[in-house]
């Protein structure tokens, strides 16, 4: 490490648009704001711009309760009202959080949804996850089914699906809540706004090609996709933020210049990584130094494209506004088959120059997880790089052993170097 | 047929998990088999196509799982293992091809794994609408289901026809009227059909040709009226969860041995997904479709737009008399599980007595499932109010 981390331009951009997000929420029962629930994949961001709601993305509040230390007794609380064990940890953080008040991560209360915009996209706990929320807030739910790429690609008839569905569902439900008539042109203002933030994203992630890589793509990566997972894309604010972002990445870059870590500049590149999986949240700055104390980067992850896959080519359209929604949707990581996936992984490997591919698999996420043991073997036959595994949880941090995750993560990294030295080996 | 005899013929069926019997069937017919994971699938296209549709609910505590965990995390649950084993054994070599319906993310992404280890069969992924209108959800199912139409005809080298898919519903029409019955003796007289034959004679519906387990079930039925058995002094349960990986047979009798009268469970819940006859007139394809809109059985799989769930439960625990509901989850069942909370809600509110238990389907262990099943049992009929 190379002293500690300064705070770029960007990162205190990101914080005050998200403290402003919920600073603005928690005053919502004052100002007369409507206020939409709905989840990252699969999300209508630019639509809800148009209608002037405020969306609130329980998947984020989970894991900011994770970070903050909170999601234990959460889960406990939801345990204990029925919940089995075995079912998603974001779930059971966010109804133990909602029956302890719904303070949200900035220590202010959250305001109840108007409506609930069910975006059925790649997860099939989500549905049952706004039905249980249904019962607890007593409001209505809107839902956008989102079809799975079974067979590896978006079909025309799968496109109209869902753009009827917003015509006949989902714009009228939002036009009820809110009281605002539907507006395209709002929407496709929103949606250039989007194109030009993603191209900067896609910039950024795609600097990790670059030796020695100037970010972290997992570790750092999800603080980059933060505002555009969050409630900002299609906004002025997070296209400045990317703009922002992609300049103090390219002056990384032409520097030389490795990731900035909680402990500061990594300048000493050992190990380029890619990783599948989500990360843990419990401990995720113990996580993130396990990794660069041994130098090593994670170059390309695939849980930064779970809210948009934008590195294979998509860009939100103006021109075709809500068809074009509904191949982002449709496009979201987890709704690719396993197929796509273990391709992409290949491509990753092979475009970011990787060692090897590392996967974190999650206790709590069937939707990542079932599959992985074979996606890893695929990506080895395939590419001849090692792979490695480890196991932890979103945000139970009784599914974190930081002591025997550390020692595979080691232990993968010895494996790597020793694929390094084949004359080394050979005389062993 | 005797009533031994047919129970004996359904428990070589459920023990034949090298699928013999769709080997025989396709060497007699010269035709194909196509192989389907829970729930729901129109079983209807396979049989107008000239195939043999063959559910698969893993293989019980049949197999030892060896390669199967290799594939899968431990907090996964049990039937992709199982199924997994199965195949990488040889002992689903008789099957064509392989249709993965939109259960839960599990069996969804193994219809990609089978894509990966199996390239030479047919495997398709189906994505049930999520949205009820005639006009949206039943628009994308009925291309979905032209489409899956069009991959059996390649398949099976046959046309289907309107003439013949009708002719397919109108089969699978009458079998769930025979499945219901069967549910309906046991819902009048529990003690004529115990749970463990009840269930092998549904099982049976896996492999058999439909009409053939129409009859099959018909005359289970029959005979079950007529054979002299004794009406034991049990409570009247319902059992709920089970609808995907299937509990062991010893687990259902287990129940049963503990005081219960299964008056309506959810065990092999496909058979008789859709409630009710699909319309035989008019375009067939529309017609399925629009039956799956209108009248899939209420289930975890399946979003409910509106209201509270549970009250279709509450409703069948009133319609079959339970005086209890018994929920039967597998371990690490997202569906089931996170349904479970609403479901308890439902009955609280109308003050109907629960238990729940979890399970694998290679469960060895039966004797806590027995004690507090008993327990539930005893408390019911001793100590409750009523």
């Amino acid at each position: 490490m190379s002293g500690k981390a300064v705070k770029e331009q960007s990162m205190v951009k990101q914080k005050e648009l998200i403290q402003d997000h919920y600073h603005e929420l928690s005053r919502a029962p004052e100002t007369g704001r409507k206020v939409i629930y709905t989840f990252v994949p699969g999300n209508l961001t630019e639509l809800f711009r148009a209608f002037d709601l405020l969306p609130v993305y329980p998947e984020i509040n989970a894991l900011q309760s994770a970070m903050r230390q909170k999601s234990t007794l959460f889960i406990n609380e939801a345990e204990r009202a029925g919940h089995a064990e075995d079912v998603c940890t974001y779930v059971k953080t966010d109804i133990g959080m909602l029956r302890r008040g719904n303070v949200g991560p900035s220590g202010e209360k959250l305001p109840p949804p108007d409506l609930l915009v069910l975006s059925y996209t790649g997860c099939f706990t989500f549905m049952k996850w706004f039905e249980l929320l249904r019962q607890e807030y007593d409001c209505p739910v809107v839902m956008l089914h989102t079809p799975y790429q079974g067979d590896g690609k978006i079909t025309p008839s799968m496109v109209r699906y869902m753009v009827e569905q917003m015509r006949t569902e989902v714009i009228p439900a939002l036009e009820k809540v809110s009281g605002i008539k539907y507006d395209e042109d709002r929407l496709k203002e929103a949606m250039a706004l989007s194109e030009s933030a993603e191209t900067d994203l896609v910039a950024v992630l795609e600097s990790a090609k670059h030796r020695p890589s100037p970010i972290d793509g997992y570790f750092g990566g999800v603080y980059y996709i933060g505002p555009i997972f969050n409630a900002f894309r299609g906004t002025p604010e997070a296209a400045e933020y990317y703009r922002m972002l992609r300049g103090e990445v390219e002056e990384r870059m032409a520097q030389g210049l490795g990731p900035v870590t909680p402990d500061g500049l990594l300048a000493n590149e050992k190990f380029r990584l890619v990783v599948e999986g989500p990360p843990n949240w419990t401990s995720f700055r113990e996580f993130w130094k396990m990794f660069h104390e041994e130098g090593a980067v994670v170059v390309a992850s695939t849980y930064t494209k779970v809210g948009g896959l934008y590195d294979t080519g998509f860009r939100h359209d103006k021109e075709h506004p809500l068809e074009s929604l509904a191949h982002y949707c449709m496009g979201c990581y987890t709704n690719n088959n396993l197929p796509q996936r273990i391709d992409l992984l290949e491509r990753y490997a092979r475009d970011y120059s990787a060692d090897g591919l590392l996967v974190n698999s999650v206790k709590s996420c069937n939707s990542f997880s079932a599959g992985q043991l074979l996606m890893l073997r695929e990506f080895e036959k395939r590419t001849g790089l090692p792979g490695g595994f480890i196991e932890t949880d979103l945000v139970d941090a009784r599914y974190f052993s930081a002591a025997n995750v550390k020692n595979r993560i080691e232990s993968y990294l010895q494996m790597i170097t020793q694929k390094r030295a084949p004359s080394a080996r050979a005389e062993a | 047929m005797s009533l031994q005899t047919l129970v004996e013929r359904a428990e070589a069926l459920y023990h034949d998990i090298d699928l013999r019997f769709v080997a025989q069937w396709k060497q007699e017919h010269d035709g194909k088999a196509v192989g389907h994971l829970p729930i729901y699938v129109p079983r209807e296209l396979i049989d107008a196509a000239g195939m043999l549709p063959v559910a698969l609910h893993g293989a019980g505590d049949q197999v030892e799982i060896i390669r199967g965990d290799a594939y899968f995390q431990s907090y996964i649950c049990q039937i992709p293992r199982s199924v997994i084993e199965l195949a990488l054994s040889g002992r689903l070599a008789a099957l064509d091809g392989f249709l993965f319906p939109s259960t839960c993310d599990v069996i969804r992404n193994l219809s990609g794994m089978w894509k990966v280890l199996f390239p030479d069969r047919y495997v398709r992924y189906l994505d049930v609408p999520q949205n009820f209108s005639v006009e949206v959800g039943g628009k994308f199912w009925t291309e979905e289901l032209r489409e899956i139409a069009a991959d059996l005809e390649r398949l099976g080298g046959r046309k289907i026809t309107d003439s013949a898919l009708a002719e397919s519903i109108a089969k699978f029409n009458d079998n769930r009227r025979a499945l219901g019955e069967l549910f309906e003796l046991r819902r009048g007289e529990p003690w004529r059909a115990p749970a463990r034959e009840a269930y092998l004679i549904i099982r049976a519906g896996d492999v058999m040709p439909v009409e053939e387990h129409t009859a099959f079930v018909r005359a289970y039925v029959q005979a079950a009226r007529e054979a002299d058995r004794v009406k034991r002094d049990h409570t009247r349960v319902a059992v709920t969860g089970a609808f995907c990986e299937q509990p062991p047979l010893e687990l259902i009798e287990t129940l049963e041995r503990a005081g219960c009268y299964v008056v309506w469970d959810d065990f092999t819940l496909g058979a008789r997904f859709i409630e009710g006859d699909i319309e035989v007139q008019g375009d067939p394809l529309d017609a399925i479709a629009r039956a799956f809109l209108s009248r899939s059985a209420p289930n975890a799989c399946v979003f409910q737009p509106q209201g509270p769930r549970g009250g279709w439960l509450v409703e069948t625990v009133r319609r079959t008399a339970a005086e209890g509901v018994v929920f039967a989850a597998p371990s690490f069942c997202d569906p089931a599980l996170l349904e479970q909370p609403m479901l308890e809600a439902a009955l609280d509110k109308e003050g109907v007595p629960h238990t729940a238990f979890k399970y694998a389907e290679n469960l060895g262990q039966f004797q806590v499932i027995r004690e507090q099943a008993g327990t539930f049992s005893d408390s019911l009929r001793l100590w409750s109010e009523a």
